[in-house]
């Protein structure tokens, strides 16, 4: 029997955060692939998305004209596409604090000796996990489409280079949008409460992205376009994809990284400032 | 280390904005103790359970576990305590195992050490042959019995239990009790458990009554009958109106003060089966029913309260 009075020895470096993050983003995955509802809703819905409004919307579309270049707007709206898919995985991976919290898996976290930033890191870095994977599946494989007749013609395929910037930019954008949720999620008790403050605050914030439309036209909207940190993820992405002249008057590369980076550290920071004050749970 | 107090609470006061949940509170428990902590919902339980276990900050007072200060030694303390909550902790969409390990991992263990300790606990709480279900698909008492293995994988050196029995049925209940006894003299872990049932409370070396976050008796569940003495009769009346005449009654002709709830009357007398036998006959219309017994740990409870049991936020 291993039992005995005798304590286990002071944690070490991967005890106190290598070991805990690790199983918190296992745990995510774990969950993720064992709900067959989610994975079909999450893999489905960009591509159904990118289908139906390419589709719709390729007749209105007038930025490939007046920049004279060639883009059809299923091409432009790839990138944006595939910031639905981190912006909502990497979101809805955060609500599950709510239901961490409501269904006691949380208290157990809360009552071991794991720094909270741990726990932050580990439930952020597995939904930014989780929605890296799905992004880079939807836009490897989005673009057979064509084959089919559900996409028109456009390139496929990325190099090595472009993969692993593709990656550090999703998993970055993904970082800070779990952050964002994590910072809401851990204030409010009930899903719910959470599904109000997407709708008023995360749609717009994608919709308000340029994913869908270019930025542009209004004055006001243009500078809410600036303000929203999700516009630098999305034009980072836009760089590194590196698509005919999508990116014109985008901020560039650097800025775009910088953006993005910055807002996902000060949510993280937030975040585990925010779980050690303390609270009643 | 031998005699110093597994757990040390000292003068402890908790407020929720002007609701006070715990009121001066001191008390310890020994080394090796199966310990409770019975009161009513509401009592202030739950509250000192969250100190213990880290999870509330402390406002007034001093906690320790095996000498380690809840508020400056946090992480010591962590380390040193098994927790069961009172709403399970597992993760009903994982294995019985995943839960395990995963719990191993939040304490930093791994490999075979980690392998080796789970296999242990799920030998011990006999949830092996689960090991690979769902926890969503297990029944109350089993999932309870993984909560335990769980919370015992860091072989801390105290186990604190919030109402673990919640959801059991009788059977389910008196294994776990089983397994705490059984625990506690192979490993001489220290227990403290909160609960609201009497029997529960039976089971325990030493108790404390809490009520209104104020400690109203403490000590072994005999201890604290033997400070009643005697019988403990109960008087059923009609109605709280003819019940409050009935116990002027008796207050007139044997000089005699029951304690009046409700319909209910409440008396303690060293010779019960005579005094029984007199009240049925001079008052035998007033009565609905009478009942004599040695005390129970709920007389003990209104004894030192002044309140029965359920009254809650009444007295």
């Amino acid at each position: 029997m291993s039992q005995n009075t005798t304590q286990s020895p002071r944690p070490g470096f991967m005890a106190r955060y290598g070991l805990p993050i690790s199983m918190l983003v296992e745990r995510e995955f774990v969950r993720f692939f064992r709900q067959r509802s989610r994975v079909v809703g999450a893999l489905a819905q960009p591509v159904i998305f990118w289908v139906l409004f390419g589709a719709g919307l390729s007749g209105s579309f007038r930025m490939a004209a007046a920049s004279g270049g060639s883009v059809s707007f299923q091409e432009y709206f790839l990138p944006g596409a595939a910031l639905m898919i981190v912006l909502f995985t990497s979101i809805f991976s955060s609500i599950s604090v709510i239901q961490d919290r409501n269904e006691g898996f949380l208290q157990g976290v809360l009552a071991a000796p794991v720094p909270r930033v741990s726990l932050v890191l580990g439930k952020l870095f597995g939904g930014a996990s989780l929605a890296l994977v799905q992004a880079l599946l939807f836009l490897w494989s989005a673009p057979l489409l064509q084959y089919i007749g559900l996409a028109p013609e456009m390139p496929l395929g990325f190099s090595i280079g472009q993969t692993l910037a593709m990656i550090g930019v999703l998993f970055l954008t993904g970082l800070g949008m779990a952050g964002l949720g994590f910072l809401f999620a851990w204030k409010i008790d009930s899903v719910q409460g959470f599904h109000g403050i997407m709708s008023v605050l995360l749609m717009p914030m994608w919709l308000l992205s340029g994913a869908f439309f270019p930025p542009g036209g209004s004055k006001w909207l243009s500078w809410v376009v600036a303000v929203n940190p999700l516009s630098y993820g999305l034009s980072a992405l836009r760089h590194v994809i590196g698509r005919s002249d999508a990116a014109v008057g985008l901020p560039s590369l650097p800025v775009s990284l910088a953006v993005s980076l910055g807002f996902a550290v000060l949510c993280v920071a937030l975040g585990v400032r925010m779980t050690r004050r303390p609270s009643t749970i | 280390m031998s005699d110093s107090p597994a757990i040390l609470i000292d003068s402890v006061s908790h407020k929720y904005s002007e609701r006070v949940a715990l009121d001066q509170l001191s008390f310890d428990v020994r080394a090796g103790e199966i310990f409770g902590l019975l009161g009513p919902n509401g009592g202030g339980k739950t509250t000192l359970f969250k100190l213990l276990s880290t999870l509330m900050p402390v406002q007034s007072g001093q906690l320790s576990i095996v000498g380690f200060d809840v508020t400056k030694q946090a992480d010591d303390v962590r380390q040193s305590i098994g927790v069961t909550f009172q709403s399970p902790s597992v993760d009903i969409k994982l294995t019985v195992r995943e839960n395990i390990v995963y719990q191993g991992r939040l304490y930093g263990l791994s490999g075979t050490d980690l392998r080796k300790r789970v296999a242990a606990q799920m030998e011990r709480f006999q949830i092996s042959d689960r090991a690979n279900d769902l926890v969503q698909t297990l029944s109350g008492g089993l999932k309870r019995r993984v909560e335990i293995a769980k919370s015992l994988l860091h072989n801390p050196r105290v186990l604190l239990l919030d109402e673990p029995s919640t959801g059991l049925d009788p059977g389910a209940r008196f294994d776990l009790w089983q397994a705490l006894q059984t625990l506690r003299a192979e490993s001489g872990v220290t227990v403290l458990v909160t609960t609201h049932l009497m029997e529960e409370a039976e089971k325990c070396d030493r108790l404390v009554i809490l009520d209104h976050g104020k400690l109203a008796a403490m000590g072994t569940p005999d201890e604290l009958r033997s400070k009643i003495g005697g019988d403990c009769i109960t008087i059923q009346a009609f109605d709280s109106a003819r019940a409050a005449s009935l116990s002027q009654k008796i207050t007139s002709t044997l000089q005699i003060t029951p304690q009046l709830f409700e319909t209910q009357l409440r008396i303690e007398a060293p010779e019960g089966a005579e005094l029984v036998h007199r009240l049925t006959r001079e008052f035998s219309p007033e009565i609905r029913s009478i009942t004599l017994g040695k005390p129970t740990l709920e007389d003990v409870f209104i004894r030192a309260t002044g309140h029965r049991f359920w009254d809650e936020g009444k007295a």
